[in-house]
């Protein structure tokens, strides 16, 4: 095989001047997280609101929740992530897409919003789910209590929801650190990003992609224990809570 | 069963002795040879030595060159027909690409430099040019330093990203560096004011501004991140034969009056697609390095004569 | 606002774009959906079989792709099938791939380990009798596989597996990363060629969604169809 290993690549100064090659992975790995963190924060929130407006008996509600599902799930995250970061600035009056372009860190904003609101419609139909599993009795017993509708989901409907889909959501969480990925195609230098960056500066190919695997799988693994602690930590005796 | 060994023993020896008689193909040329095609990698928009025009077909200086080489080729192995098959790359792509296979010869504007000699090998030097950077007029950016702080683009993987960081670094001008993943997209950073400026060679910065919507609004550096370097088309290392017949079909080229042909065809005359001429006469470092064709990675061993 | 924009640069170039870049897609996205789609499914018996070992290799293999970015699988194996090939087949030197035929690798590496899932949950969720009854049939293993059980899962999940490929349809633009000219990689080097980015990726969102709007709306009425109570 034509191909020069050098395991030792990783303790070697970077061109970048910040340290060594080992450096600059762990620097992707920081950012990923970073990113993921805060699309996870926008995904929770945003798809909490829509998935619930899926289950409530207006129409209008429940007609802009299906469209906006719809919108977000039927387009690729790489053709969202561009429309964000390149058509945005260009059809908003010329100071404001000026202003956009020029923020220090737009990369970073816009994968965070971008991966944050793709997930968000995941997110709107892993909660419709878990509502629409709940017993009805919980909804009419809830309302018979005198409870207004916002009431009812805040303390009887929504923190059983979200036990109960806490599985899901954890793999959606996993999906999200993944996306995170696809910025690179906007300049996001993420973990990704810095092995193609080491790849290139050094040449060493397979040793950069196998340290980024390898971080990856650790990610998983971090994540997949944290949230069956979570999860451990939140069930409520007597029910069903996943495995 | 000691007779079928002696006779097995017996027949490679019969082989090996016929094989003794003809050529011994190796490398790059056994597999030109058996396959009957040669794969060349060609650049996106590496304009005048290797980009598409309009038709999505590759053109160039360069791919002048490599036909020139399968010509040579073809007259070496002595075959009747010889296939090019091309193979688009980008500057990240290109050496991974030319060590797993996929293509044989990358044609395009890839600097020849004693790092890259780790990995891959260049022959007879067909350019030579510096680092520099282009910016809009508006916002009148002059020296290297005046970068500081400021939005740079520069394409992956190229040697001009890697004098940027080293630059960056050195003189601590805490430049946010964007890349990005072609020429092209470099120059439309700063074409639609994402980045300030776009660091590359200055040969393409003149072709990009050349052919843009508004070419007098730009201005190339005249401060330079290196000295003029050399582009070499790459082959693969540890394959003597091959670059044997390489070399010596780039030098007969460059030494030939068809060598000053194909150079004025590309920098002094119209090229398609839009049909701007780059006006770009041949340095005399280049006239001499044509002359006498050296695969020198040392940018001080081109001299003016 | 839209008075600058320039939608001609869309007619102009359509042919390029669907005869070049659509054709890829979907040429692509087909033939990795049944690609993936027969490797999955071994995948998947090779889970539900007695012996621990393959079970342990396949489910290890599901974990490994599933925990990994498309990103850095599509970089892994652009690199690395060429010396795949070189091993496989035992030639002196790394086999020469397009770079389709490594796109079609990955993809179906990569949707392999979600169609095993799916099949998975599809051949469990067969009611544990029909095999019982094929072995009392005297069916063999691979008999009682192919003409009982794998025909009812596949029927049960089909909805799941196009819903599957339509993700796997979305996800093939990721090949721009490698500047490999599908749908997307065409519209994006028209819009840099030409210095439209904004017609040319509307245009190319447009498609998208209208292509997986109407694929997700045949599903969901085949899903109606088909449906029938246990």
């Amino acid at each position: 095989m034509n191909y020069h290993w050098n395991w030792r690549i990783f303790w070697e100064p970077a061109p970048n001047g910040t340290g060594t090659y080992l450096d600059m992975l762990l620097s992707g790995l920081v950012l990923t997280i970073e990113t993921a963190l805060c699309a996870w924060i926008i995904a929770l929130a945003f798809g909490a609101v829509v998935g619930v407006l899926r289950t409530l008996l207006s129409k209008a509600a429940s007609w802009f929740g299906f469209a906006y599902v719809e919108f977000f799930r039927n387009m690729p995250l790489l053709v969202q992530l561009f429309l964000w970061f390149f058509v945005l600035p260009e059809i908003l009056p010329p100071s404001w897409g000026l202003w956009l372009k020029q923020i220090p860190n737009a990369p970073f904003y816009t994968a965070a919003i971008g991966v944050g609101l793709f997930m968000s419609a995941r997110v709107a139909e892993q909660t419709r789910a878990g509502i629409n599993s709940l017993p009805r009795g919980q909804k009419l017993a809830a309302t018979a209590l005198g409870l207004t509708t916002a009431q009812a989901y805040r303390y009887v409907l929504l923190p059983m929801a979200f036990r109960i889909i806490l599985p899901p959501l954890t793999s959606e969480f996993l999906s999200t650190i993944k996306n995170t990925s696809v910025a690179i195609t906007i300049g996001l230098i993420e973990l990704t990003g810095e092995a193609r960056a080491m790849q290139e500066f050094s040449f060493q190919v397979f040793e950069a992609f196998t340290a980024a695997t390898v971080l990856y799988l650790l990610i998983n693994i971090v994540v997949v224990t944290a949230m069956r602690f979570l999860e451990r930590g939140l069930a409520v005796p007597g029910y069903i809570s996943g495995k | 069963m000691k007779q079928l060994r002696v006779m097995g023993l017996a027949l490679a020896a019969v082989f090996c002795a016929g094989q003794a008689n003809a050529e011994e193909l190796t490398g790059t040329l056994k597999n030109i040879k058996e396959t009957g095609a040669i794969t060349i990698g060609y650049r996106d928009s590496s304009i005048p030595f290797s980009y598409l025009d309009d038709n999505q077909k590759p053109i160039g200086f360069a791919i002048d060159i490599c036909y020139k080489i399968v010509d040579a080729l073809k007259k070496e192995l002595k075959l009747d027909k010889l296939e090019v098959k091309l193979n688009p790359v980008t500057s990240s792509t290109r050496i991974p690409l030319l060590a797993n296979g996929t293509i044989d010869l990358e044609c395009g504007s890839t600097t020849n430099n004693p790092e890259r000699l780790k990995q891959v090998a260049f022959t007879n030097t067909h350019f030579l040019t510096a680092t520099r950077f282009v910016s809009k007029k508006s916002s009148k950016l002059n020296s290297i330093d005046d970068l500081k702080g400021k939005s740079v683009a520069s394409s992956s993987g190229t040697t001009n990203i890697k004098q940027l960081t080293e630059a960056n670094a050195a003189r601590n001008l805490g430049i946010n560096i964007i890349p990005a993943k072609e020429h092209a997209e470099s120059f439309l950073m700063v074409e639609t004011d994402r980045a300030v400026a776009t660091v590359l060679d200055d040969i393409l910065l003149a072709s990009f501004v050349a052919g843009s919507k508004d070419p007098d609004a730009y201005v190339i550096s005249t401060d330079a991140f290196s000295k003029p370097e050399p582009y070499g088309i790459m082959l693969r290392k540890d394959d003597p034969a091959f670059k044997k017949v390489v070399d010596a079909a780039t030098a007969a080229l460059y030494q030939s009056a068809e060598g000053q042909k194909l150079y004025d065809k590309w920098f002094m005359q119209k090229i398609p697609p839009k049909g701007l001429n780059l006006n770009a006469p041949i340095s005399a470092e280049l006239k001499h390095e044509f002359a006498k064709p050296s695969d020198s990675p040392d940018p001080d061993s081109y001299k003016a004569m | 606002m839209f008075a600058s924009f320039d939608f001609d640069v869309i007619r102009r170039s359509l042919g390029y774009l669907f005869f070049d870049g659509m054709t890829f897609t979907l040429t692509l996205t087909g033939l990795a959906a049944l690609g993936g789609l027969i490797c999955g499914t071994l995948i998947a018996l090779m889970r539900l079989s007695g012996f621990k070992l393959l079970g342990r290799i396949a489910g290890l293999y599901v974990d490994l792709m599933r925990s990994l970015p498309l990103v850095l699988v599509i970089f892994w194996f652009y690199f690395l099938v060429p010396y795949i090939g070189q091993w496989l087949t035992g030639s002196s030197r790394p086999i020469r791939v397009g770079a389709f035929t490594s796109s079609l690798v990955t993809f179906i590496m990569f949707e392999a380990a979600y169609f095993s899932e799916i099949m998975r949950a599809g051949i469990q969720s067969i009611s544990k009798g029909q095999p019982a009854a094929a072995q009392a049939l005297g069916l063999t293993y691979s008999q009682t596989m192919r003409y009982v059980v794998l025909p009812q899962a596949f029927r049960n999940m089909l909805p799941v597996l196009l819903t599957q490929t339509i993700v796997l349809f979305q996800d093939t633009s990721l090949v721009y990363v490698l500047s490999i000219p599908d749908f997307l990689g065409a519209a994006s080097k028209v819009a840099q060629r030409d210095g439209r980015l904004v017609e040319m990726y509307l245009f190319a969102a447009v498609v998208y969604f209208a292509i997986s709007c109407m694929a997700s709306f045949g599903v969901r009425r085949l899903q109606t169809r088909i449906a029938f109570v246990h």
